[in-house]
């Protein structure tokens, strides 16, 4: 089957929150494809991008509906066919591929059985027929043993495996349109290119038409024909990619576009480093397991770690998942016990575990998690989560303490009237500042940020940046700044860490490192990180399969 | 895999058999508490205390209490219970008499009462927020919520006293058709099974919810796969291991804690044996009803991680 014309017109979706009245979420949405052809939905989290892209199949979630609009494939109007010729159309004629392929994955079922379970229940191949055209498939999405991986449940393949192997279940139907959510967002920038790139030519081999989900504009540069982008269920913008790229009308493309390629100082960040040592670590061995005779674990998380932080400096280390970086910042927060080596804070050594650290060392480093959502307990207001560490570490009047939450929301430079809200009932950049103020409080010489900003729209994220650089310029804070972005290392931090399979490979001055890169790994993960222009993906040279040639035994 | 297989469930035993060991050392010293001395009991408050001393001293009463445990639990492996202090009857031939039917009423129980539980369940489940949904959440609640005692009395009230249809008493001896059967044994499992269904139906139907949300079952959506499908063929053999847990929980009462309807419908089980034997201070027979129900406890517990670790293929292929 060859793709087909997909038109979208008028399109409106409403929800019904739990015990309020009915909104609009999307509305007016209008489109056309040509059968082929790649169209992007780009805009914040929250923007109405996935709920559109689901009514390409007749689908809304729970709590939402399709209230009017046409969407027509082909010959076909996809919202007034019934809920049995609907199921047929789904994961035949259009399928689709989840942000989170590991979610998405029946965890209790082997990955063969669910990749053609559509083509079967559809009728579309006989089992024979459709195992052997999934494992062509997995073969040309450049999957490892494409002949056995089938056989394998969701839990024994890697994320961007997991994330082919979704392609070839979307595929194997020889669909006339393929919904992509997010495909490449969980995934490492290294991964990334991969999957793109074996996306890009297969579904170019087949003509199949695509509406792919994303919120990075340098990702849809590289396989989009026309970008629509959303604020907040409406249509801001929309036109061929090169020329959203080149000349954006609308005010919101432009914050887009402007996120997407923060500024590159020139110079290294506010020097506000003083030469004064406040974290110094040494030969630091991490794993898990049982330990053999020498008294190393059986699994080796890092090793041969060696770092120093000066008061007020910032340390960006990255890495890819795996690489070892959060476990750093655990065991620096005492939260795993090294089996090796030594952590001096304050020219004082740091007790492994958290029995034997003292009150003002708890105080001293604070550390701020990727997901706000899970740090702050959503039974608590604002106040309630900023007044505990000052109870806790100082002894502070009621009323200095009410003085010093409302300096610390100030600090964080959101408004007081929020003091008395719950978590849920604050934006995910909000939550992110009060995760921060929580930390603040304690008045920290150190901060362990662990991918604060990963989870975050690439706008947001970039507020967040700003506040961290500023806080440091303010209140002298140093950070050991973890994260998988190398722009954002880039903007914030005076020294890079490079990790690789749990091994410092490249160490030194962030505008050094990441400019003239000495070891291949750390010139492969620059090398990856997609450029807002078209045409970045064939030039890339980079893939899984070249293997950073000097690569730790 | 099969050998870890193997090895998985000789460790749950083992771990079993260990967890039985410490419930016997807590039982014997529980009984060794009891107020009230056995030969005391036995003889009446007439008794000389020549007379007590010497059935003391006849029952093994005045060894020490490690000894005698010594004593009890290496009888209990060889199969020796113990002899009961009040009539002089083996324990074992106490316990013969009454387990098995206690085991058939709680199997007949069983058999009722979990698949409807599950169709229950999985039927509210794929309705959430249906008007079936909301019918059968109402029943359970109710269920869950009335007394046992009283679904008993009104279940002889209406079916025996009314209606006649049913003998009010459960006189096992009577049996003698398949009709005599099921007359016998109708009230005593309806009973048993209203307040069994709507415990493991409420949780099959909060582990299954748990599954229709999550993200794969969505995906399983839009290949199109059909309801029924969906929820059989993709949730529920993610959630089998919260239900076989819930439903363990739910029928090893029906050993041990059935003694209210064992005593409103005269049933000879071994609920009301364990209660006579407290009362009569009969140690040995009361030693051996805890360690049978705590058996059957872990027994159930067993097979339902058993059961969750086989459904999961993370924790299968270890």
């Amino acid at each position: 089957m060859q793709g087909e014309s997909l038109t979208v017109r008028d399109l409106d979706i409403r929800a019904t929150p739990p015990g309020e009245d009915e909104r609009t979420i999307v509305s007016q949405i209008n489109f056309a494809l040509k059968p082929g052809e790649v169209m992007a939905l780009i805009g914040e989290s929250g923007s109405g991008k996935t709920t559109i892209a689901l009514a390409m199949m007749g689908y809304a979630r729970r709590g939402c509906r399709i209230a009017g609009g046409s969407v027509q494939l082909g010959e076909t109007d996809i919202l007034s066919l019934s809920a049995v010729d609907t199921r047929a159309l789904r994961g035949h004629r259009v399928t689709y591929i989840a942000q989170s392929a590991a979610a998405a994955f029946n965890p209790s079922r082997r990955l063969m059985d669910q990749v053609i379970e559509g083509a079967l229940i559809h009728g579309f191949l006989d089992r024979q027929q459709a195992q052997q055209k999934a494992i062509q498939l997995f073969g040309e999405l450049a999957l490892p043993d494409p002949e056995h991986i089938g056989n394998r449940y969701p839990h024994q393949v890697s994320g961007g495996q997991l994330q082919r192997l979704m392609a070839a279940m979307a595929l194997i139907t020889d669909p006339a349109l393929v919904i992509l959510d997010e495909p490449t967002t969980a995934l490492d920038v290294t991964t990334q290119v991969d999957v793109l790139r074996a996306f890009k030519r297969v579904m170019r081999e087949r003509g199949t038409t695509a509406l792919y989900v994303s919120h990075d504009l340098a990702v849809v540069a590289q396989i989009a024909d026309h970008v629509l982008v959303l604020q907040a269920g409406e249509e801001q913008e929309q036109g061929p990619i090169a020329q959203i790229l080149e000349q954006p009308n609308h005010a919101y493309t432009r914050s887009l576009l402007a996120a997407a390629r923060p500024e590159i100082r020139s110079s290294s960040p506010v020097s506000s480093s003083t030469g004064d040592e406040l974290l110094r670590i040494d030969d630091l061995q991490v794993g898990y397991g049982h330990c053999n005779r020498r008294g190393e674990p059986e699994n080796i998380v890092l090793d041969h770690i060696q770092l120093r932080i000066d008061r007020g400096q910032a340390l960006g280390v990255i890495g890819e998942s795996g690489s070892g970086k959060s476990t750093l910042a655990r065991a620096v927060a005492g939260l795993v016990a090294p089996s090796r080596g030594e952590v001096q804070f304050n020219s004082r050594e740091l007790s492994p575990t958290l029995r034997g650290r003292t009150a003002d060392q708890f105080r001293r480093i604070q550390i701020v998690f990727q997901s706000a959502d899970n740090a702050l307990n959503p039974a608590h207001s604002v106040r309630r989560l900023l007044n505990r560490p000052l109870e806790t570490y100082f002894q502070m009047s009621r009323e200095a303490r009410k003085r010093r939450v409302e300096e610390l929301m100030d600090l964080v430079k959101l408004p007081r009237t929020l003091l008395d809200r719950k978590p849920s009932e604050l934006s995910g950049g909000q939550k992110q500042r009060v995760n921060l103020a929580r930390a603040l409080a304690a008045e920290p010489d150190l901060i362990l940020c662990d991918e604060v900003t990963s989870a975050l729209d690439t706008v947001v994220g970039a507020a967040i940046l700003e506040l961290l650089a500023e806080l440091r310029r303010e209140l002298g804070v140093a950070y050991l700044f973890i994260s998988h972005d190398i722009s954002t290392v880039r903007s914030l931090c005076d020294d890079v860490m490079v990790l690789y399979q749990g091994e410092c490979v490249e160490f030194g001055p962030c505008s050094t490192v990441l400019n003239q890169p000495q070891h291949d790994y750390t010139r492969k993960l620059i090398g990856s990180v997609p450029e807002l222009k078209p045409g970045w993906l064939e030039a890339c040279q980079w893939s899984t399969h070249t293997q950073p040639s000097t690569a730790p035994a | 895999m099969r050998d870890s297989l193997f090895g998985l469930v000789l460790g749950r035993l083992a771990s079993s058999l260990i967890t039985l060991l410490l419930v016997s050392l807590v039982i014997f010293a529980i009984t060794s508490l009891l107020p009230g001395d056995t030969a005391q009991q036995v003889l009446g408050q007439f008794a000389t205390p020549e007379q007590v001393e010497a059935l003391r001293a006849q029952l093994g009463l005045d060894q020490p209490p490690l000894l005698r445990y010594w004593q009890w639990l290496s009888g209990f492996a060889t199969g020796d219970l113990g002899r009961s202090a009040s009539n002089g009857v083996d324990v074992i031939q106490l316990v013969n008499d009454r387990l098995p039917n206690s085991l058939l009423l709680a199997g007949i129980t069983t058999v009722i009462s979990v698949p409807l539980a599950l169709i229950m369940g999985i039927a509210a489940a794929m309705r959430r927020g249906g008007a079936l949904d909301r019918a059968l959440n109402l029943i359970t609640l109710s269920m869950v919520a009335v007394p046992e005692f009283l679904v008993a009395t009104l279940a002889v009230l209406i079916f025996a006293v009314q209606l006649g249809w049913l003998p009010a008493l459960s006189y096992v001896s009577t049996v003698d058709s398949l009709g005599a059967f099921m007359k016998v044994y109708a009230m005593p499992v309806l009973t048993l099974c209203s307040v069994l269904i709507a415990q493991m139906a409420r949780m099959t139907r909060a582990a299954l919810i748990d599954q229709l949300d999550s993200a794969y079952v969505e995906m399983a959506r839009l290949k199109g796969v059909p309801p029924m499908r969906r929820v059989l063929r993709h949730a529920l053999p993610n959630a089998v291991g919260p239900i076989a847990n819930a439903v363990a929980l739910s029928l090893s009462y029906l050993l041990g804690g059935v003694i209210i309807v064992e005593t409103i419908f005269n049933y000879p089980g071994i609920a009301s044996l364990m209660v006579d034997a407290v009362s009569n201070r009969d140690l040995a027979l009361v030693q051996a009803c805890a360690m049978i129900f705590c058996g059957a406890y872990l027994l159930l517990v067993m097979l339902a991680d058993l059961c969750a670790i086989l459904s999961n293929p993370r924790l299968r292929n270890r």
